[in-house]
């Protein structure tokens, strides 16, 4: 039983297209078969995250317009074969994604494919409803500042009132909270939400924090999906969240502050 | 000199014609009888006498105009209860030709204003959309268990009862009352249709606006005593009363 998962936020550059990535290649790497598509039409990004830019042929609104098959604009990556990558039309808009267009690859693709991640656009506008309408899963990614939170409410809202599933009254998407940029120390010097702020704004699960870290930035220039970089905080944290959507127990991290060992405190600076 | 000062007076100007809107109030008649208009106008002048002295007045005929009316005397019982008439509006031939033999000037049916042609749009008023998350129909009160999100505005006939957060941006009408067992942080707003005796509850007051029959609080003027504690909120004479609970 494959599931649609959305990736979204409401606001911009809060790390949708990241996760979209990390997450598709987490999930693959577990030996899923997952299918990354890009909907933000017009401003294409995730081809550049996953490092594939450079063998995009057709792409989603192609097969919207039956101008090529899904399997001829799909991308597999070259670091692992079960992740698939549709990218977003650069030249088109968002007003070339169509309902029906849009459910008849998503129907296509849930024949063969475990996973289906949506990365939404910015807004709530036509390609972040697109995006979420036929999701069975939720990613909130919010930042801990006031205006992500707040954006990212009002994208739960519209995930409980105008998805599939919230019209055809049948079980609400599950929503899972992805809190990204985080840095315990400027918690503690209170520039930024806390988790716990966080959480009891948006009284959502949380499914794991990512802390903000130069890895994320090195990963999108180089097309890597931070995920790969296992050595980095973030790295890591992009791994627990795929074990923990797959129901592992994994404690949290990078929640707090890391306490600095002797020579940390004797060097410290 | 003299001289100088005349042609200077001549030369300026001793008035301008210009338009000008102004309210007035307007006494749609639905009955002639003026025993019956004069005693009601009397009493509702006895209400707020300060208000009405000497405010000029539009009488409307358009809905008497089948009958039978003494202009003349409708206009006395005006004055004596210190208003001025200063003009009709709509009416049937006679009745307009009275207005006439009384130097009352007639306003066009369907001007609203003093300056016809230079009507003015109405303004449009806005009627936002209201999509309840489940069906009054089925229920005059509405029972909410899931957080109401930023953006979303929900409507009910009766009492709207939550047992989740209410976020920052999110919007609560009421007919009746409001009970929030959780936080409110978006705005709560009872008694829309009017009712001054509905009430707000809630069990934790970081709420943007409170409103009951149109009466209305800002979070600015929220006392920080009553921020973020359990709360009753009442209409006592159209101040909004909020008490801690």
């Amino acid at each position: 039983m494959s599931r649609i998962i959305v990736v979204t936020s409401g606001k911009g550059g809060v790390g949708k297209t990241t996760t979209s990535a990390a997450m598709g290649m987490g999930l693959a790497k577990k030996g899923h078969k997952t299918a990354v598509i890009d909907f933000d039409v017009g401003l294409r990004n995730l081809d550049l995250i996953l490092g594939c830019e450079r063998r995009v042929v057709y792409d989603f609104v192609n097969i919207i317009n039956g101008e090529a098959t899904l399997n001829q604009a799909l991308i597999k990556d070259k670091r692992c074969d079960k992740l698939y990558i549709l990218p977003a039309s650069q030249t088109r808009d968002k007003d070339a994604l169509t309902l029906d267009g849009v459910e008849k690859v998503l129907e296509e693709l849930k024949e063969s494919f475990d996973y289906i991640i949506c990365d939404s656009p910015a807004g709530i506008e036509r390609g972040a409803h697109l995006a979420m309408y036929f999701a069975d899963d939720a990613f909130i990614v919010t930042n801990p500042e006031v205006s992500s939170v707040r954006d990212s409410d009002r994208m739960l809202g519209i995930l409980s009132s105008k998805s599939k599933r919230a019209e055809n009254n049948e079980t609400p998407i599950k929503e899972y909270l992805l809190l990204s940029r985080y840095n315990p120390a400027r918690v503690k010097l209170g520039e930024m939400l806390s988790v716990e702020d966080v959480q009891e704004i948006l009284s959502l699960d949380l499914l794991g924090v990512v802390p903000e870290s130069k890895a994320v930035l090195n990963a999108s220039n180089s097309g890597t999906p931070v995920i790969l970089d296992e050595a980095s905080d973030a790295g890591k944290a992009y791994a627990d969240i795929v074990s923990r959507y797959l129901g592992e127990e994994v404690p949290q991290r990078f929640i707090y502050e890391k306490k600095k060992g002797l020579f940390g405190r004797l060097f410290r600076g | 000199m003299p001289k100088n000062s005349i042609s200077n007076q001549e030369n300026s100007a001793a008035f301008e014609f210009k338009s000008s809107i102004i309210t007035v109030p307007v006494i749609h008649l639905f009955n002639g009888d003026s025993t019956l208009f004069s005693q009601q106008l009397h009493d509702k002048v006895n209400q707020a006498p300060s208000f009405f002295k000497n405010s000029s007045v539009l009488i409307d005929l358009q809905d008497v105009e089948e009958q039978i009316i003494d202009l003349d005397a409708l206009v006395k019982i005006i004055q004596t209860a210190s208003l001025l008439v200063i003009g009709i509006r709509s009416g049937s031939k006679e009745q307009q030709q009275m207005a006439k033999d009384l130097s009352l000037p007639i306003f066009d049916k369907h001007s609203e204003g003093l300056a016809p042609s230079n009507e003015k749009k109405p303004e449009e008023i806005l009627t936002p959309e209201v999509t309840p998350l489940r069906n009054p129909a089925a229920c005059e009160n509405l029972l909410i268990t899931q957080p109401v999100r930023s953006g979303q505005r929900i409507y009910a006939k009766g009492d709207i009862i939550i047992t989740a957060p209410v976020s920052p941006g999110a919007e609560l009408l009421a007919e009746g009352n409001i009970h929030i067992y959780n936080v409110l942080r978006g705005r709560a707003l009872a008694g829309v249709l009017g009712d001054e005796s509905a009430l707000i509850f809630c069990s934790n007051l970081q709420a943007e606006l409170i409103s009951i029959a149109g009466n209305y609080r800002i979070s600015e003027d929220i006392d920080d005593t009553l921020r973020n504690s359990p709360v009753q909120i009442h209409l006592d004479q159209h101040a909004l009363i909020i008490k801690n609970i």
